[in-house]
Formats: structure tokens, C-alpha cells, sequence
């Protein structure tokens, strides 16, 4: 196993590089909608960032944007240093629940399967190697027992691991991840959360959009504010102040 | 059987194996899409299709069946975005205004060409009229259906799975919903000879639905499918001769016998054999 990508993935991890993830005067709209204002970040991996505002404040939105699926108005995104489009096989993005198909007649091993498609192109076979990283992806994810199932019959928090099972088969770098939190139970959520910890740890940047403010500082590292303009970034620490908070949310502060 | 050694018999059963595997194959997709309606909406429309390309061209094919058909069904369809866009009708009001007033003009001119198929055989197929050329085409139809499914068969995948993370990751999503669509069309003129346009959706839908209640894995409601299809299709041709019943009823009936048999007793999902 000489291949670069593996090289490459683990690079992170080891240190000996630090990847950033830049956003600068990102605009995006919906026909007429403005739905992101020159919005600017920059973070590299390892950290786990939260997106947080209220509803219709383009989270999802902008995490739609960083991994290409909508079209910007103005701004750029780059990663590593060059424009993301290039590096779309290092970006994973993990759908909210309730836009997924889940009666879709696929297996979670199917769906697994998935995130190698990048690697092996359109024809290739699966070779030993693909077939370990999918073995890999779902042993960490303690779905090894689960795989034949169809992805409805699964828990919510176990759905959540097959979508990111799917993310490590890609080898992605960074992952972008709408409301993960949301319908999970307590143990799920706790369950998640160690996971969120443990890839970050790794050397991935995850990004969340979050909605629960009393969670975001023990979930994340860093936590941008959000209401179409991006209001505040920083660590999770100096954010997350009752004034900011006001600003973002207007009356609604509270109620979540 | 003596009925086994008439070559016209014969004929009639290798064509409905090869159709009835073809479509039955091609069906996987339509149950991914969940647009089972709008294919009996295209199947309905195709019928002036066909007409305009006889008149045309004075003479039947398999091609300008096709070809026919595919500017009837693009007429119809891109029709029904156009008028649905204006909000005071719905999509589906449009498309089903179009697609029967389309399907009566089809009715209407049909026997007034002359060629050798009777009304009735567009309508419900006559696979027992199929000549060697008709076998050839279906069976190329066939492997042109096959070949590039198979091979686009994971872009086509992601793009039905999750269309938006499709395209970020460089699939060419538009091309593949438009390719997806011209099989179709060549899928519903390939199965016209065996069960005619009105029963032509129950070929296209009936095997794969069928698989889906026996099996979660994807690549069995493409292959599974198509045995379904092909060995339903062959089994009712030869059932039909017993009963004295015309063969491209038999053939919906008997997959629609399959899936019914599937939904009540399918080990993992059957109505009287579920277990959670």
C-alpha cells in the first residue's frame, strides 16, 4: 500500500501539516433571497466548529456552500490553500435527516460502499483495499453487526453513523454536518458527541450546524454566529456571551 | 407440447423472455425514482408519437417508433412543466390533460395507417405476431438498455440516491436524469410488441417492486428484476396458450400474481411473515 491517498489523509493527523479552511466575503443567494452575507472564516483541522443562529440564518446553507452544492453569488472558499472544488473528494457532507431518502433499497454497507466512489471512479472494481476501508469504517463506527440492514431500520443515532461510516470510507478530510444533534436521545447524542470528539482528534475539521446554545460549548471548539452575516467566530469560550447571543437570536434567545 | 416446435411460438417465447428481462431490468430504476405514474403518463403518450413517425417515414421500425415516440413524450412532459409553471394548474393536472388528450389522438389516427399491427395490438401487444427483424431489434434494444446502465450504474446510483452530493462530486447529475429518460422511452417502445402501451407500465414497474419486498440490497432490483421480468414474461406466454387467453394480459397478470405473493408472504417484509 504505497498509494498517496493514505498518505495524504493521515498528514493531519500526524502533524506535519496544518490545513486551513478559509472563507472570505461569501455571498449566496436564493433567486432573490439573500441568504449569506459576505460571511468570512478561517480554521484548519482538528477542531470541531459549530454553526450557530436562528432558523433561516443560513447554516445549512453555508454548509452547502463549502462542500460545492449551491452556487455563490460572491466570495471565496479555499482549503489548503487552493479553491475547494478541487478538493471535493476530502469534503463530506452529511444531509439533515429529514432530507434523506431512507426507504431508498439500499444496506448500510451499501451506503458505506458509496463513499469509496471517488476513489474507484465509475467502473473500477473494488479492490482488497477498498473493501478494507469500508470494513474499517464500519468497525469504528460499531456498525459491523448493522451492515445488511436497509437504512431506515436503523435508530436515528445509528443513521447518523452511516452517513459518517460513509464520510471515513471517503477518506474525507472535513466534514460538514447539518443539525447531527437533532432527534437523537440522550445516549445517542452522547454517543455522537465522542465520536465528533475522536475524528477531530484525528486531525478532521468537523462543522456543525448546532441549535442547542446550553451544548455548543461542550460539543465544539469554536463556534461561528450566524444571522445571514456571520455576527461572531472565536473559541466557543469568548463567543457564546449573553450580549452576542441577543444580537443573533433577537427575543428568541431562550427558547432552545 | 406441440405448440413448442411452431417457430412462431418459439419466437413469441424468446421475445418475451428478452423484453420481459430487458424491462424487468429497467424497472429497478422507475421504483428508485418513485415516478411509477408518470411512466404510465409516457406510455399513454408515446402512442401519436408513433403514428407521426410512421407518417414520416411511411413505414414501421423499432427506430422511428422511437424516435417518434421520444418527441411525443418530450412534447408532453416539457408541456406539462410549461403550463404548470403559469400556478394556476398543477403539474399533474397538466400532464394528465396532455397525456390523455395525446393518447386519443394516438387512438384516433393508428388505424387509419396503413401497417399490419390492428388497434388492439398497440394497445394490449401481440407478441405472438413477432418476426425475426422484431426479435433482433428487441434483443438489441436490450443490450443497449443493459450495457449502459451497467456501466453508468454508479453515477446513475448517487445521482437517484442524492443528486445535489452527485453533482459535487462531478457526476454530470443533468445528463444522467436525460439519459435515465431516453432508456426509458426505448424501454416502453421495446415492450410495446409484447404488452402494448396501456399495459407496457406494468413490465416497468411490477418486477423490481416485486424485489424490493424480498431483498435490501440494490444491484438485485436491476438483475432480480430482470429474471423476474424475463422468466414472468416467458412462464405467462406459455400459461396464456393453456387458458386460451391472449399473452400480454397473461403476462401483467401473472407479475402482478408474483408481487401480490411477494407482498404476503416475502420472508423479511410479507404481510403474514413479518417479524418486527
Amino acid at each position: 500500500m504505497t498509494a498517496s491517498p493514505h498518505d495524504h489523509h493521515d498528514c493531519c493527523a500526524h502533524h506535519a501539516h496544518h490545513h486551513e479552511l478559509v472563507i472570505e466575503g461569501l455571498t449566496v443567494h436564493y433567486r432573490r433571497l439573500l441568504a449569506l452575507d459576505r460571511v468570512s472564516l478561517a480554521t484548519s483541522c482538528g477542531n470541531r466548529v459549530a454553526l450557530i443562529g436562528p432558523n433561516g440564518a443560513g447554516k445549512s446553507t453555508l454548509l452547502k456552500a463549502i462542500a460545492g452544492l449551491v452556487p455563490r453569488s460572491a466570495g471565496t472558499i479555499t482549503w489548503r490553500g487552493t479553491p475547494v472544488r478541487k478538493w471535493s473528494r476530502e469534503f463530506a457532507y452529511l444531509p439533515q435527516r429529514e432530507d434523506v431518502d431512507w426507504s431508498f433499497p439500499i444496506t448500510v454497507r451499501g451506503l458505506v460502499e458509496m463513499g469509496r466512489y471517488p476513489q474507484t471512479g465509475w467502473w473500477r472494481k473494488f479492490s482488497a483495499a477498498d473493501t478494507e476501508a469500508v470494513d474499517r469504517a464500519l468497525e469504528s463506527l460499531a456498525l459491523t453487526q448493522l451492515q445488511h440492514r436497509q437504512i431506515r431500520e436503523l435508530s436515528g443515532g445509528q443513521q447518523q453513523r452511516a452517513f459518517l461510516a460513509r464520510a471515513l470510507a471517503q477518506e474525507a478530510h472535513v466534514l460538514l454536518l447539518d443539525e447531527p444533534f437533532t432527534g437523537l436521545d440522550r445516549n445517542a447524542s452522547r454517543l455522537l458527541a465522542e465520536l465528533l470528539g475522536k475524528l477531530s482528534h484525528e486531525g478532521r475539521l468537523v462543522i456543525a450546524s448546532h441549535h442547542h446554545l446550553e451544548t455548543t460549548s461542550d460539543l465544539f471548539d469554536e463556534a461561528l454566529v450566524l444571522n445571514t452575516q456571520a455576527l461572531a467566530f472565536g473559541s466557543t469560550h469568548e463567543i457564546l456571551t449573553e450580549a452576542l447571543l441577543d444580537e443573533a437570536f433577537g427575543e428568541t434567545t431562550h427558547a432552545s | 407440447m406441440e405448440l413448442l416446435s411452431n417457430p412462431f411460438y418459439q419466437r413469441a417465447l424468446a421475445a418475451a423472455a428478452f423484453i420481459g428481462f430487458t424491462n424487468g431490468f429497467f424497472s429497478g430504476f422507475v421504483v428508485l425514482r418513485r415516478d411509477a405514474l408518470s411512466v404510465s403518463a409516457l406510455s399513454h403518450t408515446m402512442l401519436p408519437g408513433i403514428a407521426l413517425g410512421i407518417l414520416a417515414t411511411g413505414a414501421l421500425t423499432q427506430w422511428n417508433a422511437f424516435a417518434g415516440a421520444l418527441f411525443a413524450a418530450l412534447l408532453v412532459g416539457l408541456g406539462s412543466v410549461a403550463v404548470s409553471r403559469g400556478n394556476r394548474i398543477a403539474q399533474g393536472t397538466a400532464l394528465a390533460v396532455l397525456y390523455t388528450a395525446s393518447f386519443a389522438v394516438g387512438v384516433a389516427v393508428l388505424p387509419l395507417l396503413k401497417t399490419r399491427q390492428q388497434l388492439e395490438d398497440w394497445l394490449f401487444g401481440n407478441i405472438v405476431a413477432v418476426g425475426n427483424a422484431d426479435l433482433a431489434i428487441s434483443f438489441a434494444t436490450g443490450a443497449i438498455i443493459l450495457l449502459t446502465t451497467s456501466l453508468l450504474m454508479r453515477p446513475i446510483l448517487l445521482t437517484l440516491f442524492e443528486s445535489n452530493v452527485a453533482a459535487a462530486q462531478g457526476v454530470p447529475v443533468r445528463l444522467m436524469q436525460y439519459l435515465l429518460f431516453g432508456l426509458l422511452v426505448l424501454s416502453l417502445v421495446s415492450s410495446l410488441q409484447a404488452v402494448g402501451c396501456v399495459l407496457s407500465v406494468g413490465l416497468l414497474v411490477t418486477p423490481a417492486a416485486t424485489v424490493a419486498l424480498l431483498t435490501d440490497r440494490t444491484s438485485a432490483l436491476f438483475w432480480g428484476g430482470g429474471a423476474i421480468g424475463a422468466i414472468g414474461s416467458a412462464g405467462a406466454v406459455l400459461l396464456s396458450a393453456g387458458f386460451g387467453i391472449s399473452p400480454g394480459p397473461a403476462i401483467v397478470i401473472l407479475l402482478g400474481v408474483l408481487f401480490v405473493a411477494a407482498y404476503f408472504f416475502s420472508p423479511r417484509y410479507g404481510a403474514f411473515t413479518r417479524r418486527h
